[in-house]
């Protein structure tokens, strides 16, 4: 549960998680929509499974990794929000695609 | 913008790091007409402290401070100087001979540069607690950043918990934003206070002092503050729930929370430095390692510096200075033109002025041994979820240091390539042993030190020394 | 751990890798009182840098006893994973699915064809299961594969393990049955005085009735103090090393292998290079190029880190097995396949040096061999 203020008007940007549409705003990296989304874990990490959410918020934690737009394991700190984008939260290991 | 394929190969100065340290050592280096190539992970220039100045939603000045907005002065230099910036960018590699690994939009490349000023920064220390790794615990730095990039802060109920002056500072700005904090629970160690009592005197003369006490003087006035808190335990199934703590002289008690945010220090980010095979040591004050360098921040390999909080915790202003002379050290070694350089001999006795009353700081909110030496199931390494326990178990089957430890107990093995639990993993285990941290050592991070492809490494060039050693084999 | 002043043991073992914990192990739970003496934490170790097979084809050209020696290991191999399971509580994932050498074209086929040919033609060879297979029949078996894969060689008693879950096993399994491991305690020097050996260390001297160097490349300077010689040629091979990834490759090729934490492992490499810490990055580089011709998916995992290690090696490959002839019950036990012979190290070689000699059949592995070649 995270509260937004701002200074000057912010541009909606349209993304998907796991499959629901939600309202991010410019310049928010995909962790930062994440948390504002108030969606608790973003993973189950892949040794045993436990909850696991953002925690560094500046790239070394590794603990936000989630699949954009079809790419698993990206780190969703690291990455500005683009309308469009599918975010989708990873249950454990990332299967090997085709 | 430039792209990763259109980067020329070979460079005079590369930098590592958009920060204070990173910008100011770049513009000097590209002032002086040297060609200068500065790569950042993030979107925008700032580094952490003047994170998003550019672009920050949070525009009112006495929200973040004017430290903050001295970051957008630094970028406006910056961006005139000539320097060749390329945001978005790792650099998960980096050798003696200044030749650097590079990643942009999933491609990879190599360039060469005859002086590399490292300026990666610093991390937050980790914070070993019962159930640090819960959703909805985050760092104080990272939450400060969400703040200043997207104007985002906790609501529900926040409980901070931690030492260190970045705490009263984000709880200053996030107040001013509008926020609401339950409860700061301050971990100083009591004991501190009197080994902190001798370095006094320079802080006392410093800017420091002002600074820091009237932060705390706002936060205290609307928050609550539990002082000398021993332990704590953070509680919660699949995410944060409540805090336990226990105090000095009173009983254990429980805050009900739904973001807890920790903070007991920053340390130098060292892997690119350490991956490089730059001497490192263990600095005993700032309970961390610290590279061997000068004043200009020049390291046990010649073509590499290092410079801002990456080379030792001191702060924006130093990490400006630090960066000027490692950007005058470029120029003099690479014979760009003298003319309107800084003053190396002023920035030295600035740097000087400016890193002697951290001392002080250093040794006020040393974070206490409990809090830095976990036991049980406390997990040290979240990647591999490796708990306290195990790691204790391990050293007594004879592990005598972070590398075997790595190979019995996977820590340090995951994708952070210990970051996270390197300095934890140090300390259990001259702990442990009962022999200080700087015999102990710490393993060293292999490139990448931040994730490639498997097809980004396979698009990289290769020799003929290469293939003689991969196709000439005899099996 | 405490600082060593003289003790009596049975057998001392210089070195606490693969081999030096796999013998002192063997010796252990048949009731020796042993020591394992072993350097510091920041020296090169093959134990922590290797590819974890347990592999048989194609081992013992040159020399068909090696490869009976191997076959003998892996099919003991089980065996010693369950009893230091059960001993220890540490599981070490052992598997032996079957291992493939990977054909990219016709002619690195028909080349492995030969080698395999001249391999079992050998005299004295053993007889086991290799065959060469087709891309039909390695796409059936490993779907994964790229259409770049012509064929292979297939062997069912390849397999591999968990390289550093073995290397803790025997630490636990040492540490049970009452072994004294001594880390950071290098030995300097030995003496054979009144039927004992003395060991010098920096923190003090070490007695036993038997020593065993199994000291990886620094066997070659330890092995004079006992009279023996022993040349190495230690070479550096690289890794790189993947992301977790859900399982999608059971059977070990011999330079790609997906770990038991899902991991994948990708090689190999070999330099005439001592220094551990260099990695040269178009060395990975054509390693992850080869890698994706084989698995093409395996382009979009994140290589988390590489390193280079470097092999034991001995001057012809095979293992050298030794004994004093001028200082009996001083043993040397070096070879490069640690992973693969460490059934062999703890079942057959430890109950030899308990007996006080190594059996007959390991005489071909004695480096006296490679003085008759220098001769030759």
């Amino acid at each position: 549960m995270l509260k937004r203020m701002h200074d000057r008007p912010l541009v909606p940007v349209g993304i998907t998680i796991d499959g629901r549409p939600f309202e991010a705003k410019a310049g928010d990296s995909v962790a930062a929509a994440l948390l504002a989304s108030a969606i608790g874990a973003t993973r189950a990490s892949p040794v045993a499974g436990s909850p696991r959410a953002p925690y560094c918020l500046m790239g070394v934690c590794f603990e936000c990794l989630v699949t954009i737009d079809g790419v698993a394991n990206r780190q969703a700190c690291m990455i500005p929000v683009a309308e469009g984008m599918r975010i989708d939260r990873q249950p454990g290991l990332r299967e090997i695609g085709p | 913008m430039t792209t990763i394929t259109s980067l020329a190969a070979d460079w005079d100065v590369l930098v590592v790091g958009a920060g204070p340290a990173g910008m100011a050592a770049a513009t000097v280096a590209s002032r002086a007409g040297l060609s200068t190539l500065l790569v950042d992970e993030g979107p925008s220039p700032g580094g952490q402290i003047w994170r998003a100045v550019t672009t920050t939603p949070v525009m009112r000045r006495p929200v973040l401070g004017d430290d903050y907005w001295c970051g957008a002065d630094a970028v406006r230099a910056f961006e005139r100087s000539g320097t060749v910036y390329l945001p978005a960018t790792t650099v998960w590699s980096l050798d003696g001979q200044g030749r650097a690994g590079l990643s942009h939009g999933g491609g990879a490349r190599i360039v060469t540069a005859s002086r590399v000023i490292v300026a990666t920064g610093a991390l937050e220390r980790p914070f070993p607690v019962p159930g640090w790794t819960l959703p909805g615990v985050m760092t104080v730095g990272g939450a400060q950043g969400l703040l200043k990039a997207s104007g985002l802060y906790p609501g529900g109920r926040l409980v901070i918990a931690g030492t260190g002056p970045l705490i009263w500072l984000y709880a200053a700005q996030l107040l001013r934003a509008g926020g609401r904090i339950e409860a700061i629970l301050d971990t100083t160690d009591r004991r501190a206070r009197y080994a902190a009592a001798a370095r006094l005197p320079s802080f006392l003369a410093s800017s420091y002092l002002g600074k820091g006490l009237a932060l705390m003087a706002e936060v205290r006035r609307r928050v609550r503050v539990v002082g000398k808190v021993t332990s704590l335990v953070i509680e919660g199934d699949q995410k944060v729930d409540g805090v336990r703590y226990a105090c000095a002289r009173r009983q254990e008690a429980r805050l009900p929370a739904n973001t807890v945010l920790l903070h007991q220090g920053v340390v130098p980010q060292t892997s690119l430095a350490m991956a490089a095979g730059v001497r490192h040591r263990w600095d005993d004050d700032q309970l961390c390692f610290v590279p061997e360098i000068n004043a200009d921040g020049a390291t046990s390999h010649e073509r590499i510096a290092i410079a801002g909080d990456s080379a030792g915790i001191a702060g924006w202003e130093a990490a400006v200075t630090r960066g000027h002379l490692a950007g005058i050290a470029a120029v003099r070694a690479l014979g760009g033109t003298g003319d309107g350089l800084p003053d190396a001999a002023a920035c030295r006795r600035r740097l000087a002025a400016l890193e002697g009353p951290r001392g002080f700081l250093d040794r006020l909110y040393r974070p206490a041994r409990s809090f830095r030496i976990p036991t049980g199931d406390t997990i040290v390494c979240r990647c591999e979820e490796v708990r306290a326990g195990e790691i204790e178990r391990a050293v007594d089957l004879g592990c005598l240091g972070p590398a075997q430890l790595k190979s019995f107990t996977r820590a340090g093995m995951g994708p952070c390539q210990g970051r996270l639990c390197g300095l934890t993993v140090t300390e259990m285990i001259a702990s442990r042993r009962g022999v200080p941290q700087a015999e102990v050592g710490t393993a060293r991070p292999r490139p990448p030190v931040k994730p490639i492809t498997v097809a980004e490494l396979a698009s990289l060039p290769a020799g003929e020394q290469d293939l003689a050693a991969v196709i000439g084999r005899r099996r | 751990m405490t600082a060593g002043t003289a003790r009596d043991y049975e057998v001392a073992i210089i070195g606490g890798g693969l081999v030096g914990a796999a013998v002192g192990w063997g010796l252990a739970r048949l009731g020796h009182r042993v020591a394992v003496l072993d350097e510091g934490d920041d020296v090169r170790r093959a134990s922590r840098g290797n590819f974890a097979l347990v592999w048989v084809q194609s081992k013992g050209l040159g020399m068909a006893e090696y490869a009976g020696w191997t076959v003998r290991s892996s099919n003991a191999w089980a065996g010693l994973a369950d009893e230091l399971r059960r001993e220890t509580g540490v599981d070490v994932h052992f598997e032996r699915p079957g291992g493939f050498h990977l054909a990219l074209s016709d002619e690195e086929l028909e080349t492995r064809a030969q080698t395999l040919r001249r391999l079992h033609n050998q005299p004295h060879m053993v007889g086991y299961e290799t065959n060469m297979l087709g891309a039909a029949e390695i796409r059936r078996m490993l779907p994964a594969v790229g259409p770049e894969v012509v064929g292979g060689s297939y062997c069912p008693l390849d397999g591999h393990v968990n390289s550093q879950g073995l290397l803790k096993a025997l630490h636990t399994g040492l540490a049970r049955h009452g072994a004294r491991y001594q880390p950071g305690q290098r030995v300097n020097g030995i003496k054979h005085k009144d039927g004992a050996f003395r060991l010098s260390t920096a923190k003090g001297e070490v007695v036993a009735g038997k020593v065993v160097i199994a000291a990886g490349n620094a066997t070659a300077d330890l092995a004079p103090m006992v009279g023996l010689q022993v040349p190495m040629l230690p070479e550096r091979g690289q890794i790189i090393v993947t992301e977790r990834v859900a399982p999608f490759l059971r059977h070990p090729i011999v330079n790609v292998r997906q770990t038991d934490e899902g991991t994948v492992m990708i090689g190999d490499s070999r330099e005439e290079v001592q220094d551990p810490s260099g990695i040269r990055i178009g060395i990975n580089t054509l390693m992850a190029k080869r890698a994706m011709r084989y698995f093409p998916a395996l382009a979009q995992l994140n290589v988390i880190r590489t390193w280079s290690a470097i092999r034991v090696m001995t001057k012809d490959g095979f293992p050298i097995y030794d004994q004093s002839r001028t200082m009996p019950g001083a043993f040397v036990v070096t070879c490069h396949s640690g992973v693969t012979l460490a059934a062999n190290h703890a079942l057959a070689i430890a109950p030899m040096i308990a007996r006080g000699a190594l059996d007959p059949e390991l005489d071909v592995f004695s480096a006296r061999r490679l003085d008759a070649q220098a001769h030759a």
